[in-house]
């Protein structure tokens, strides 16, 4: 008897054991070591801690290595094992005030308190591949300085002293979790905001740089960039103060963007802000110039229309997890309703052949 | 006191929940059927049925109005200790408990225009739950069924809402039945 | 996997689904908002389904999973080992022996009981999406019952083609109200959405949930002079001869030669097993082989 494709199960069990020895590959090369990802492949870590929304790094790398290095299916990974997990409740929100940075650099001032320190960043190095690392990479002597202790103040601390920026009350309100409630529209700031962290980096890239080419465009100037780590603390009501949980790299940016004002108040600045888990500057950079373009109506600015600014249209289609598996949804079996369409398409094509013979013949 | 505060709950929750959410489905989507339920023994005056109820559909996300019939201590206590949902006032709460006359309808949230859903289901406890009386149609029956309601009006009213309005479930000892928004009754 | 909970979610996350479908099926049609959980499956392969799945499913329940009506094809055995997995619970082929099944585009051809419930994966719930893209209008379109868009969107196909051109995920009206997406069944299954069985709807990315409780109205909309019209392909299967099912239309040889037999695979079984021969039951596995 004819049957198509039977067999079903013994496919998917071949094609996960094929699977397993494409990730091995070619056996007579030393397997990856997840601690070698951890420390080696640390940006791509960043990205899949960022986007899968959990803080472990050890688990992205073990994620990254079982994904074959493909980032987005190893944030697939996070989010899933992520959503099994209980949750003890939230943390106090994080001081970046106290973060002890790795990197900061402002753009809007030739020097500040704290200084400009340039950090490990690709910014200056020339693209030229270093064939040296094909053979060793051996790390180089690196000169060594005793870290700064002090708390570095945010530049935006110095316009908001001058009340030249739009000030942002600290409020106590816990904010709404993306992860926990549906989305609703219109979405509040933090709700916006929680969308673009854990976001596609190059989604969030490119509609942060169509704002810079005139869709929506508003001026951005990085105001500050810092990257460092910082304590996570969290309220115990049985003891009545807050204690450590853990230290977490985070990348913080914050836009200083084209002013605000009208007969009646003084102009002012107005902010855009990205904050991002890990060293992720160009996700954090994006994400402070899309928030800033989402919040046109907030700062009465006008609706141009622009992608950036549609909140509907960029909180929708944000997240990879979801694009991913929608898209690729379309390679599963679709023939039934294929069938529908063959039908009613030859149907039309048949009455219209009718017609025009009809009308030919008349 | 504290001891029985601690019991009542269900014994095995993935397993119980499970079947006693099977029962309140099957009412809700067949109004007029009565069900069965079992697992939970909550103080008096709650019935077990409602017990149960609120085992499977309570937490912290789902402000109670508690109708003066069954505002005590005990019951509060056993609700908080066993689900975790706060108290609220009639227009704030998810779910409402109590007997007939001791729930405002009218002032209940019905849900809104964009969110019907966003409306309070309403656990009335009776003393009686059998297939006479009101005649019920509408979606979920297939002709007509037969449900002792403690009045029409009020439900009538409350269909006339559609697709705003409340949605019901009835308690009596370990049995259940609902009426939802949709049901008209006479 | 016997670290996870009973049907994998956690039971907080349970209650969250539970009371999103009571509301579902008191307002029949509508799509209620619930907070999708990530599931270790993709977005758009049946999180939905596999969700609403995993809030109603009972230890004592039989479950069965197709796709495209058929029992073995991948994501259905995919999502069934799922559960065997995660839940414990019996599995089956055979329609009449299901408690809950859960679907991917097909409405099984065995008219369903009072005692089954019937899973849809949904990928995109919202009727109105392709006419309007903006949830917040499509939203102010329903509390309005302003369906308008729809009618002009069916009356152009007619102006157009000389007839409605949508041929799955065909509009319908709920009990009179809610304009609904049945999901991308084909509008033959259309006159089967009233049923005695419980039917519910699960979209995870688009976080949605609806149903439609037994023996409610269920309308495919249309013209007086257009009426719906639930169409297949104009044969039997080849198989087993049914006259009355879905068919799948498959291309066997080089020619173009087309074989044509029932998507729903069980149906084709139990009526084989009864006996029935189609047009070409026996003689095509030595000709394709």
């Amino acid at each position: 008897m004819y049957v198509a494709v039977k067999g079903g199960e013994r496919a998917i069990d071949n094609a996960h054991a094929w699977l397993a020895e494409e990730r091995r590959g070619d056996t007579s090369v030393p397997e990856l070591t997840v601690a070698q990802i951890r420390e080696q492949m640390a940006l791509a870590v960043n990205r899949v801690m960022a986007e899968g929304s959990l803080y472990d790094p050890d688990l992205a790398a073990l994620a990254i290595k079982q994904a074959r290095g493909d980032l987005i299916e190893a944030i697939f990974l996070i989010r899933a094992y992520r959503t099994t997990l209980p949750r003890f409740g939230g943390s106090t929100a994080i001081d970046t005030e106290n973060m002890s940075c790795d990197r900061r650099i402002s753009a809007t001032f030739k020097d500040a308190p704290g200084g400009q320190v340039l950090g490990p960043t690709f910014d200056y190095t020339h693209r030229l591949l270093d064939f040296k690392l094909a053979a060793d990479g051996e790390a180089t002597d690196v000169p060594v300085d005793t870290p700064n202790q002090d708390t570095t103040p945010h530049i935006m601390s110095f316009l908001d002293q001058e009340q030249l920026i739009q000030s942002e009350p600290a409020g106590d309100d816990t904010p709404p979790d993306l992860t926990r409630t549906p989305l609703e529209l219109p979405a509040t700031r933090a709700l916006r905001l929680q969308s673009l962290t854990r976001g596609d980096e190059g989604f969030i890239l490119g509609m942060a740089y169509s704002t810079q080419r005139g869709y929506a465009r508003n001026h951005a100037f990085v105001a500050e960039l810092r990257i460092g780590t910082v304590p996570v603390e969290m309220e115990i009501p049985e003891l009545g103060f807050a204690i450590d949980v853990g230290e977490i790299t985070v990348t913080e940016c914050e836009t200083v963007n084209q002013f605000q004002g009208s007969k009646t108040q003084p102009p002012q600045f107005t902010r855009g802000y990205g904050l991002v888990f890990g060293m992720t500057e160009r996700k954090a950079i994006s994400m402070a110039l899309v928030d800033r373009a989402l919040r046109w109506k907030e700062l009465g600015e006008d609706n141009l229309g622009a992608p950036a600014q549609d909140e509907e249209f960029v909180l929708y289609h944000s997240d990879n997890i979801q694009a991913t598996g929608f898209l690729e949804h379309i390679k599963l079996p679709h023939y039934v309703d294929f069938q529908s369409e063959l039908e009613l398409i030859r149907k039309l094509r048949c009455e219209a052949q009718a017609n025009l013979t009809q009308e030919a013949a008349e | 006191m504290q001891a029985q505060l601690l019991e009542g709950g269900f014994a095995d929750l993935p397993v119980d929940a499970s079947h006693t959410f099977r029962a309140v489905m099957t009412a809700m989507a067949r109004p007029g059927d009565i069900m069965d339920v079992a697992g939970a023994k909550p103080p008096s005056p709650l019935s077990t049925a409602c017990g149960a109820v609120l085992l499977t559909l309570c937490d912290p996300d789902t402000p109670i109005y508690l109708g003066t019939s069954h505002n005590t201590p005990e019951v509060r206590d056993w609700i908080t200790f066993h689900t975790g949902a706060p108290f609220s006032d009639v227009e704030n709460a998810t779910f409402a408990i109590g007997t007939w006359q001791a729930l405002p309808l009218s002032e209940f949230a019905i849900g809104t225009p964009e969110y019907p859903d966003r409306s309070a289901t309403l656990i009335v406890e009776t003393a009686d739950l059998s297939n006479a009386g009101t005649t019920l149609k509408g979606p979920g029956i297939k002709d007509q069924a037969q449900l002792s309601l403690p009045e029409q009006q009020a439900f009538q009213a409350n269909a006339a809402l559609f697709p705003l309005g409340l949605d019901f479930i009835f308690t009596s000892g370990n049995r259940l039945a609902a009426l939802p928004r949709t049901t008209k009754v006479s | 996997m016997s670290d996870y909970n009973f049907a994998y979610l956690d039971e907080q996350t349970k209650r969250m689904i539970r009371r999103a479908i009571l509301k579902g099926l008191a307002i029949p049609g509508y799509q209620v908002p619930f907070a999708s959980r990530e599931m270790p499956m993709p977005y758009g392969w049946g999180t939905g389904g596999v969700q609403v799945s995993a809030a109603v499913l009972t230890p004592e329940d039989t479950l069965k999973v197709i796709d495209q009506g058929a029992d073995d094809t991948t994501n259905a055995v995919s999502i069934r080992r799922f559960f065997e997995k995660t839940a414990g619970v019996q599995v089956t082929e055979a329609t009449t022996d299901a408690s809950v099944i859960q679907t991917r585009h097909r409405i099984p051809e065995q008219d369903l009981r009072a005692d089954q419930i019937l899973v849809y994966q949904v990928p995109i719930p919202e009727p109105l999406r392709f006419l309007e893209p903006s949830e917040v209008e499509t939203r102010k379109m329903h509390s309005l019952e302003e369906y308008g868009l729809m009618h002009v969107k069916l009356y152009e196909d007619i102006s157009q083609h000389g007839d409605i051109a949508t041929a799955y995920a065909y509009p319908v009206k709920v009990e009179g109200r809610y304009v609904m997406d049945p999901s991308p069944i084909p509008k033959f299954d259309n006159p089967k959405l009233e049923m005695a069985g419980i039917q519910l709807f699960g979209a995870g990315r688009e976080q949605r949930i609806y149903a439609i409780p037994p023996y409610t109205q269920v309308v495919s909309l249309d013209f007086d002079d257009y009426p719906f019209q639930a169409s297949k392909a104009d044969h039997a299967c080849d198989l087993c001869g049914a006259k009355d099912s879905y068919l799948d239309e498959l291309i066997v040889d080089d020619q173009g030669g087309r074989v044509f037999m029932c998507s729903d695979t069980d149906y084709c079984s139990t009526r084989r097993a009864q006996g029935h021969v189609g047009a070409q039951g026996s003689p095509i596995q030595e000709d394709a082989a």
